[in-house]
């Protein structure tokens, strides 16, 4: 493997899938950044062109900004992605280790039950689901997507924990008990610890959907309180007008908080992707 | 420090038993060796005896107290496993402090308990590493720590030298037999390894398939084996089994299947006729030039001793020199066999006669 990487037509045929692909990926990014700085006319004439000094122009910043809302969209947003990751990987690791570790009866088939979600998409439930919370009273509380996110998020993260539970070494798990741990410390303080890498990869496939997602706010909670930042740039986008400097302008600032959180996770994601490829 | 009493334990996983009946008595303060081929059940009972494992039956007792249903921290037990299950978060003081932490010792206290811990296994210079930053000997050498850092009634060694090379594993050996003379700790150890069995136990436990084959001391083991499979597997190389009967005329006469007579040191009258095996000891033959011919197969010098494959009455064996044997495979050697360690097998039950 390692001669294969010193060859330099090898290395330059690399470099190049791997260049053509970040261009790809990032090209959709690059052009809502440079757009949101520019006027509108030059959005519309020259939309590749990044802006020069005659195009420059944040009058999309400052209508969003000037909203006055949006910080509260943010916030909203915000509250409802962190709450929703922290019972997803709360919920999901307690039932990943218990279905790593316990010999029970139906271990397996309870394994496949909460893996099904990642195949039907819980979409298909939001009929049910509006009912759900029309009957509770939840409709219009930022509680009502932290609860349908944390469904959707749990099949993904139990699927993906158990497997690594089930490789933290039995023997450390019974030195635990042998010095007095109870169950739920040896699940705290030594596999949590060590499956650690494991949790962030999950935390931002977690994440990433319910920052983005449009449709639950849009149907559970549109009230003014409890928009999301999605749903709030779509006050720009009208049925015949739309303002487009303001709907890229929120889109890029809509970028920052969820790229913060990644790179929060993003040192400890490299080193669960490579976990198990490298040893 | 305290006995130990396996009082007819079994368990079984399902509907399949491994551990068919188990009775063993641990004398306080005695080093017992668990052996046995892997997938004997041996692990098993030692888990049994910590408290990982559910006892299906029988009685399992530590001091005068019957332990079955005491979760293993409520046992007053230290085990020390096969790769080491250190805290990989954790310094090495931090990993032979944590179960005096958890029992809420004092500061001092757990110095006071660490510190001369450390000092007997040499590790006081290593004691603010971290376990990923030791080798295998250190980290083993960690484990043992937290398990003496306890104090406990009976020190448990699930396979810990299996995992380290040869060299290593031969020095780590001498370093546990002279911790238990010094501590004078009950021990039970588990290894599949009889040479480990021999040098370090007080008493051996020969398991196979879920029962006890033999209960001894190692010697005992080795020269009085209750059936063959004691005496197959301790012993390396094995003894050799040479398939045969007792000459009907002469209890002192063994025939084998190619009608060599071999000698037979303790003549069983009854035994006359009967099919049996001969059981023959590798170093229990010397170069003699008026003995039994054998052909020189494969021949291996060692320098202190020479090994080597030969066909004896049909069958192969192993034979051990201690003298330098200038043959070359295919030759014709004369050897005798020493009497008094050559036994005789029952060739249905497998008992000792």
């Amino acid at each position: 493997m390692s001669k294969a990487t010193h060859s330099l037509p090898r290395t330059i045929a690399a470099h190049a899938v791997l260049i053509a692909y970040t261009v790809i990926a990032l090209f959709p990014v690059v052009v809502i950044i440079i757009n949101s700085m520019k006027s509108r006319n030059a959005i519309f004439r020259t939309p590749l062109s990044p802006p020069t000094p005659e195009t420059f122009d944040l009058v999309g910043y400052t209508t969003v900004l000037a909203q006055g809302d949006f910080f509260l969209y943010f916030q909203n947003s915000f509250i409802v992605t962190v709450a929703s990751l922290f019972f997803v990987l709360l919920f999901g690791a307690m039932a990943a280790f218990a279905l790593a570790e316990y010999r029970f009866k139906g271990n397996t088939l309870m394994g496949l039950y909460l893996a099904l979600g990642i195949m039907i998409p819980i979409r298909l439930g939001t009929v049910a689901i509006l009912q759900l919370m029309v009957a509770s009273g939840l409709v219009n509380t930022l509680t009502a997507l932290i609860l349908v996110y944390t469904a959707q998020g749990l099949p993904l993260c139990v699927f993906i924990l158990s497997e690594f539970m089930k490789q933290v070494s039995d023997d450390l798990k019974n030195a635990g008990r042998i010095d007095g741990l109870s169950e739920y410390r040896i699940f705290f303080r030594l596999v949590l610890p060590l499956v650690r890498p494991a949790m962030a990869t999950v935390a931002v496939f977690t994440m990433i959907p319910i920052w983005n997602d449009l449709w639950f706010p849009l149907i559970l909670a549109p009230s003014e309180a409890t928009k999301t930042v999605t749903l709030g740039a779509q006050l720009f986008i009208g049925q015949y007008v739309t303002n487009w400097n303001a709907v890229l302008a929120a889109l890029s600032l809509a970028i920052l908080p969820v790229l913060v959180l990644y790179l929060i996770f993003s040192r400890q994601l490299i080193r669960g992707i490579t976990s198990g490829a490298v040893k | 420090m305290a006995s130990v009493d396996f009082v007819n334990v079994k368990k079984s996983f399902g509907s399949h038993p491994v551990i068919k009946g188990v009775d063993v008595e641990i004398a306080d303060g005695e080093f017992v060796i668990l052996v046995g081929p892997s997938g004997c059940g041996k692990s098993t009972l030692l888990r049994m005896l910590a408290g990982l494992e559910n006892i299906s039956a029988g009685e399992i007792r530590i001091g005068d107290k019957v332990v079955n249903r005491l979760a293993p921290k409520e046992r007053d037990i230290a085990m020390v496993f096969q790769n080491y299950a250190l805290y990989p978060h954790m310094t090495v003081a931090e990993n032979m402090a944590f179960s005096l932490k958890l029992k809420g010792a004092s500061k001092a206290e757990i110095e006071t308990r660490v510190k001369p811990a450390a000092e007997i296994l040499g590790l006081t210079p290593l004691l603010d590493r971290y376990p990923r930053q030791l080798s295998g000997g250190q980290r083993q050498r960690v484990a043992m720590g937290r398990a003496i850092v306890r104090d406990p009634q009976v020190f448990l060694f699930d396979e810990p030298l299996s995992n380290l090379d040869a060299k290593l594993r031969v020095a780590m050996r001498a370093e546990i037999k002279e911790l238990h003379q010094r501590l004078k700790t009950t021990t039970v150890y588990v290894t599949h390894d009889q040479i480990e069995a021999m040098t370090m136990a007080d008493k051996i436990v020969v398991m196979h398939d879920g029962i006890v084959e033999q209960i001894g001391a190692p010697l005992e083991l080795y020269d009085q084996p209750a059936n063959l499979f004691v005496a197959g597997f301790i012993g390396s190389p094995a003894m050799n089994m040479i398939k045969g009967r007792l000459d009907p005329e002469n209890a002192s006469r063994f025939i084998a299947l190619d009608g060599t007579v071999l000698p037979v040191g303790k003549p069983v009258e009854a035994a006359k006729g009967k099919d049996l095996i001969y059981g023959l000891r590798p170093e229990s033959m010397r170069l003699d030039g008026s003995g039994i011919p054998i052909t020189v197969v494969v021949i291996e010098p060692t320098g202190s001793e020479t090994q080597m494959m030969a066909k004896l009455a049909g069958v192969d064996v192993a034979c051990v020199f201690h003298e330098r044997v200038a043959a070359r495979p295919g030759d014709i050697i004369n050897v005798a066999i020493d009497t008094r360690s050559t036994h005789l097998f029952d060739a249905e039950s497998g008992r000792r006669l």
